[in-house]
């Protein structure tokens, strides 16, 4: 990817429209992977993805060509989907803590796995322990989600986090922890409350 | 108890694929591409193509792959369908089909000549029910030799029906050709205007160019919305501006006849 990257700014920085769809092509999952884990809702995480790139094209159309070389990509894109999701959030009012429908609970990956030789009940609980850590994503503060996400959904380096979320790479790593130590408790406390009701 | 890797490799199985539709709907948003749908009107179905910048085709429907491929030669930009014409663009279009001039619709016309561009400029403020002579178009825009130029202008107007290039006829009268599926679409989409073709022609063929209303003495272009409401006893018709001038007429300023005689 970081190598894809690469070739992707210098053709970018030698002919922008040419190459602009291979960007597009390389980027759109993760861009919108970010912004479904981050809003929670698909029309809003495609909106927020389609602006972040057509702002993306904006901005390099009005860098020159070693501004374009000097761009680290993966975290660039990230900032810019990340704040146009914060900045919806925000419109919104309500820091993302809504309830999450059933349909985005659970993962799109309708199309079959290399591993989905697994029974039938074992690719249900997977998709619903997928929908359960979507839902516990959105009860995180917006500041650990966004370290969360970027970290551990869409695999940035510290590093490229530390780039991305302009924070020092040891405050970057302390809120990655201290997300996943919420989310570790959140389930725990789903699960409390699951036995609760078995035994009620 | 959940252990870190478990909670790691849990939150990768929440990467999913982005929608189909986000690569064209980006490629068409920044001008790079072209969205395209079909739409009714008076003479069929038609497809407009769109994108970040504004409407760039309006033609006869074929279909999809012709017409992606023929959009491809002429812009050199992929064209992918959607489902329909956003809501906003398509009530504009309606608007504007009938007669509302208010209502603005961005035009993506990149790749053309000044020269077009300023004979498309110039139809556009020809009024719904109203036509002007090829000649009046040259001379407007500053070149009133350039009457055949501004044909095969209009001829190549990409957006027909919303730069209205059916409102410009012969100097004669008679309708002259039409890009959009040729003369009779052209009578179709006047009469739909509120025009009578059949009586416009007959009115050229008798070889009257101009309309004077001898209580203003103010002389017109034939279909001027001022000639139109001229009363047949006041009516008074001219076969060249310089006879209605020498009878003490001045032209009329919202048609400017003035400039089709120029190249007349």
């Amino acid at each position: 990817m970081m190598e894809t990257d690469d070739s992707l700014v210098s053709a970018l920085a030698r002919d922008l429209d040419g190459t602009f769809e291979a960007l597009v092509v390389a980027h759109q999952d993760r861009l919108y992977s970010i912004a479904l884990r981050m809003l929670g809702d698909r029309s809003d995480a495609e909106e927020a993805a389609q602006d972040a790139l057509v702002r993306a094209y904006r901005a390099l159309a009005g860098y020159d060509g070693p501004r374009i070389e000097a761009l680290r990509l993966r975290p660039w894109l990230a900032t810019i989907v990340l704040n146009l999701c914060r900045s919806r959030l925000v419109r919104q009012g309500t820091r993302g803590q809504r309830p999450l429908s059933l349909e985005v609970a659970l993962p799109a990956t309708a199309e079959p796995r290399s591993e989905d030789s697994r029974r039938p009940e074992a690719v249900v609980a997977a998709r619903d322990a997928a929908g359960e850590w979507a839902r516990l994503l959105m009860t995180l503060p917006l500041a650990y989600r966004s370290a969360v996400v970027l970290r551990h959904v869409d695999g940035l380096s510290y590093p490229e986090l530390a780039a991305a979320l302009d924070r020092p790479e040891g405050t970057v790593k302390a809120q990655v922890h201290r997300g996943l130590a919420m989310l570790r408790n959140a389930l725990e406390l789903t699960a409390a409350h699951d036995r609760e009701e078995v035994i009620a | 108890m959940t252990t870190g890797p478990e909670i790691e490799s849990a939150l990768v199985e929440l990467r999913v694929a982005a929608p189909p539709d986000l690569l064209p709907r980006v490629m068409a948003d920044v001008g790079l591409a072209d969205r395209y749908a079909r739409f009714d009107s008076p003479i069929g179905p038609l497809i407009v193509a769109w994108n970040g910048l504004g409407v760039s085709a309006v033609e006869a429907s074929t279909d999809d792959s012709t017409f992606e491929a023929s959009h491809l030669a002429r812009t050199r930009r992929a064209a992918w369908a959607a489902e329909q014409v956003p809501d906003r663009l398509a009530r504009s279009i309606a608007r504007r089909l009938d007669g509302d001039r208010r209502v603005r619709i961005e035009l993506d016309l990149r790749g053309h000549t000044d020269f077009e561009q300023n004979v498309w400029a110039k139809a556009l403020e020809i009024p719904r029910g109203e036509v002007r002579p090829y000649g009046w178009i040259a001379a407007e825009i500053g070149h009133p030799r350039a009457v055949r130029a501004v044909g095969t202008a209009l001829g190549h107007n990409p957006v027909p029906l919303i730069v209205p290039c059916h409102r410009v006829v012969r100097t004669d009268g008679s309708i002259g050709q039409y890009s959009l599926g040729g003369p009779v679409n052209k009578r179709i989409i006047l009469a739909a205007e509120g025009l009578d073709p059949d009586a416009l022609e007959a009115t050229g063929r008798s070889g009257v160019r101009y309309v004077g209303s001898d209580s203003t003495h103010i002389v017109c272009l034939p279909t001027c919305h001022a000639a139109r409401r001229i009363g047949a006893a006041h009516r008074v018709p001219f076969r060249s501006l310089p006879h209605a001038v020498s009878a003490g007429y001045r032209p009329c300023r919202s048609c400017r006849p003035g400039s089709g005689a120029i190249a007349a």
